[in-house]
């Protein structure tokens, strides 16, 4: 009908034949190999040099070769669609390259200082420039930072991910959900000035492990909202309905329930938002006053942490200290992906189905 | 969720462990339903709190300056007269945010392209966590590592962009030539920093694509990369501006990396490749130790500003999703 | 401009399950073809292989040919996306492009292969909107999204969007079912009118529609569950709702199962 008004001197979508020109399934492995040839050769003429930028600039040699060939061969659309999948995986790449290079470099720079010394011992008397020593005190620090940090965050961020979740449909509960979402991206050391300001400079104490754990938990206490309202309302309706159904009252069904069920779900999330506020720096920089010795009590008297060991033994000019710097650095990966991984694996083997 | 309505059985009775009267049911419930409550209350007490006393230093701070606390470069809080101000920090502070940005946005995307669509389905998952994992890394591993691998690193690269492209104002390197502790420098770490929130935000809106739209697409002979710029990029355009945000977000206040690579001076530059400058929140981890009172209330008013600008950008974020979830995608 | 296809013992496989075994069919050019039959027995599966979407699912694959006018849409050297530029699809859900205008979705499939003058651009959409039925609802908002249209209007468009690239082949994948009825009459008369200029396959599991709608019809069935769908009878639509060659095929159609 109306289509025959169209021009029908234009030829069809098909046009002749279905069959198109490809690159052989060999060209990219090969261009890959005559790339980084090519770039070889250049190296050894021309003064360029480093590992690094041999591999950038292979890549380029590559893809260009890559895209010219194929749009020789296959055309404008297939050479745009091979380089932008090149793209795709080049950018996947770079992404692993700072990650593995940072294990690798805190993995061989620290492994050497981790013996029974440098982990019961703290630098107490032990100068900067003077090997030994250790981070006793700074483990010692963040484990009770972590402690109380949790402590005081877990019942928090509970109770208000309920309420969001159980309660919540006005406006309080939106405006609540609006800035939990905002105080995820409030900077750490603003969180340190803040209490700072309250306990030091209004209240009059003194730096110590607890104001340090308080910034923590504002740090750590949106994030564990988040993950806990993700868990509980992944709990079926259906059960919290059985259950009024047989007139238990709501508070009950919450903690009876909806919590237990949603458990697995919520412990994971904490054990991530522990990782993340562990590794924190700022607050501490400005509340725990850090020292060499070793301190158990939070609550008076300055406390060293792992991260403010690491910022200040990097920041010391002697190798001695950036060697104790390093190996600090490897405690402190550890810990926090040693609970990431214990974090996942609970959140895997207790998937709700 | 449904407002629990009273339920007596006429028959046997409720459940031995509810044998309460209707009374102290609605009780238990009452306080409940508070306790829960008044912790978000609490919440929001918090963040006006955070703003209530950070100006209640600020503004003490900003009488004792003698000149204007938003042109000043220079940061001599604790002198007589006191002279500071934030132009530089500012500077400093954007400037390197924008960098990590510019850096982090296109490969973010492209990762989360990559994970979202490309990789073995099996595969995808796990590299996605793979990613993942460099958000577990603790800022300052971070920049201990800048400092002592990646800045040494860039040198190659920092002497080629100046020496061959000095013409453009940002490379230009008219004052030192030695290509450590700069502005680029700080840059890379913040955009390696950075990477891992945006990807996953990206990751998140592309993997939400409804398969119709991609099968509409590659029904109408589209390539993959044809595809993804017809139904999955415009689709995921405000996630995209939204993760953008957050990790900006993100690089403004980032202080310990900051604050071991960059080599700090109050100026105001172009020139990335050359050592000095400055951010917020490095400026007050490195001039904390040295601060007497009114140099402690110079920088919660810097502290001030930043939290200031971090939550607008954050805000607005959240707003770009907050609108998105209500009138797209729901076909 | 409208060829036949033949599918000659073609196996489809999602891995190393068979889904649908051995069939050899013929669609004639310009004739409306449905496939019916009970729910899993590879209708669609067979549809998808014939513009090679069902390649889009990981580990699927044919063994067997498909060809377009002689020509093998599964040979080594025939590319995927050539394939689906010549033979077009429409979906069960209406599937527009969001973010589209009607107009940037009508010519969404002819922008990929090249610019072209906004002329003929206006030209085509014109065109294929007036021959999907669409034009008159439509000319005056074009700019807006595609999402705005009702669900009838949007299956129209995505017809237009389809016809739009002047395909050999149109295949239908349960047009309908998302459909009021009302949409679902406009949309046949459409069919009736395409079918001049196109070939056409429709899957369909109403089978009322498929006897007001098609020129022939094949009836796909299951042997029993877990084994793989099969072509049962494929003859003129008149004779298999009047007088079918397989008992099988004469109980679908008389309702006694599916």
């Amino acid at each position: 009908m109306a289509l025959l008004q169209i021009n029908s001197a234009r030829t069809s979508a098909g046009g002749a034949t279905l069959v198109s020109r490809t690159l052989p399934r060999s060209a990219v492995p090969l261009l890959a190999v005559l790339s980084c040839g090519l770039v070889a050769l250049l190296f050894a003429v021309a003064p360029f040099g480093g590992i690094g930028g041999y591999v950038v600039l292979s890549g380029f040699v590559f893809v260009l070769l890559q895209t010219a060939s194929s749009f020789a061969v296959e055309g404008r659309r297939h050479a745009l669609d091979r380089f932008a999948s090149t793209m795709v995986y080049a950018c996947f790449l770079i992404a692993l390259v700072p990650l593995v290079s940072v294990v690798w470099k805190v993995l061989s720079q620290g492994s050497g200082m981790l013996d029974g010394n440098f982990l019961t011992h703290s630098m107490r008397n032990v100068g900067v420039s003077e090997t030994g020593g250790g981070i006793y005190h700074g483990m010692i620090g963040t484990l009770l930072q972590g402690l109380i940090t949790s402590l005081i965050s877990i019942p928090i961020a509970l109770l208000v991910a309920v309420y969001l979740v159980e309660y919540g449909a006005g406006r309080l509960a939106r405006t609540v959900t609006f800035f939990v979402d905002v105080m995820t991206g409030i900077p750490s050391i603003v969180a340190g000035l803040f209490i700072y300001t309250v306990w030091i400079l209004i209240l009059g104490f003194g730096r110590a492990g607890f104001p340090a754990a308080l910034a923590l938990t504002i740090l750590m206490v949106p994030t564990v909202v988040r993950s806990t309202e993700e868990m509980l309302k992944l709990v079926p309706n259906e059960l919290r309905e059985a259950s009024y159904a047989l007139g238990v009252p709501k508070w009950r069904t919450i903690l009876r329930i909806v919590i237990p069920t949603a458990l697995p779900g919520i412990i994971t999330g904490i054990m991530l938002g522990i990782a993340r506020v562990i590794g924190e720096t700022a607050p501490l920089l400005l509340l725990i006053g850090g020292t060499d010795s070793i301190n158990f009590n939070p609550f008076s008297g300055p406390q060293s942490a792992l991260p403010i060991l690491i910022y200040d033994q990097a920041g010391r000019p002697n190798p001695e200290a950036i060697d104790r710097a390093w190996g600090a650095a490897l405690a402190l990966i550890l810990i926090v992906m040693i609970l990431n991984l214990a974090a996942r694996l609970v959140a895997r083997l207790t998937r709700v189905r | 969720m449904t407002q629990m309505t009273e339920f007596r059985s006429p028959h046997g009775g409720p459940p031995a462990d509810s044998q309460i009267t209707g009374k102290a049911v609605r009780a238990g419930d009452r306080i409940f339903r508070s306790l829960t409550a008044g912790s978000s209350i609490l919440l929001l007490v918090v963040i006006a709190g955070i703003a209530v006393f950070l100006f209640s230093r600020t503004v003490p701070a900003l009488r004792e300056d003698s000149v204007n606390f938003f042109t000043e470069r220079t940061w001599f809080p604790d002198s007589s007269p006191s002279v500071f101000g934030i132009a530089a920090l500012a500077w400093g502070t954007l400037l390197s945010s924008v960098l990590a940005l510019l850096l982090a946005l296109p490969i973010g995307v492209g990762i989360a392209l990559f994970i979202a669509h490309y990789a073995p389905r099996r595969l995808a998952t796990g590299l996605g966590y793979l990613v993942d994992l460099l958000a577990a890394v603790p800022s300052v591993v971070f920049g201990l590592w800048g400092r002592d691998f990646l800045v040494p690193q860039m040198v190659g690269i920092s002497r080629f962009l100046g020496e061959n492209f000095g013409w453009i104002p940002f490379f230009a390197t008219p004052d030192s030539q030695t290509y450590t502790q700069t502005m680029l420098n700080a840059g890379v770490v913040l955009a390696v920093m950075i990477l891992p929130i945006i990807s996953a935000v990206c990751r998140e809106v592309f993997l939400q694509v409804p398969q119709g739209h991609i099968e509409a697409a590659m029904a109408l002979g589209a390539t993959r990369w044809e595809t993804m710029r017809m139904a999955v990029l415009p689709f995921g355009r405000s996630g995209m501006i939204s993760a953008a945000m957050l990790g900006l977000g993100r690089a403004l206040g980032e202080t310990v990396a900051v604050a071991l690579i960059l080599a700090t001076s109050y100026d105001i530059s172009l020139h990335i490749l050359e050592p000095g400058g400055n951010t917020f929140a490095a400026n007050i981890a490195l001039q904390y130790g040295f601060a007497q009172s009114t140099g402690i209330d110079a920088l919660i008013a810097s502290g001030m500003v930043l939290f200031v600008i971090t939550l607008l950008v954050n805000m607005a974020a959240r707003w770009v999703i907050a609108r998105r979830a209500a009138f797209s995608g729901a076909n | 401009m409208a060829k036949r296809i033949d599918a000659r013992d073609l196996n489809i496989y999602y891995g190393s399950f068979l889904a649908v075994e051995s069939v050899c069919l013929s669609i004639e050019p310009r004739s409306v073809t449905a496939l019916i039959g009970p729910s899993g027995c590879g209708k669609s599966t067979f549809l998808r292989s014939l513009n090679r979407m069902h390649e889009v699912v990981p580990g699927a694959h044919v063994d067997g040919s498909v060809e377009l006018d002689g020509q093998d849409i599964y040979a080594d050297d025939v590319d995927p996306v050539t394939v689906r530029r010549t033979i077009g699809m429409v979906f069960q859900r209406p599937n527009p492009f969001p973010t589209m205008s009607i107009f940037d979705n009508v010519v969404a499939g002819l922008k990929l292969q090249g610019k072209r003058p906004k002329s003929e651009l206006n030209e085509t959409a014109e065109g294929a909107l007036r021959a999907a039925n669409l034009w008159n609802e439509v000319k005056d908002r074009l700019d807006k999204p595609g999402s705005s249209l009702s669900g009838g209007q949007q299956q129209r468009l995505c017809i237009a969007r389809a016809i739009a690239v002047r395909p050999e082949v149109l295949l239908m994948d349960e047009p309908c079912s998302a459909l009021d009825p009302i949409s679902t009459l406009a949309i046949e008369e459409l069919i009736e009118d395409l079918k001049r200029d196109y070939t056409i396959v429709i899957v369909t599991h109403n089978m009322q529609q498929a006897a007001r709608v098609s020129d022939r019809t094949a009836f796909f069935n299951l042997v029993a569950t877990g084994k793989p769908g099969q072509l049962v009878e494929a003859d003129r639509t008149t004779k298999i709702f009047s007088n079918p060659s397989v008992r099988a095929t004469e109980d679908y159609v008389a309702g006694r199962f599916g």
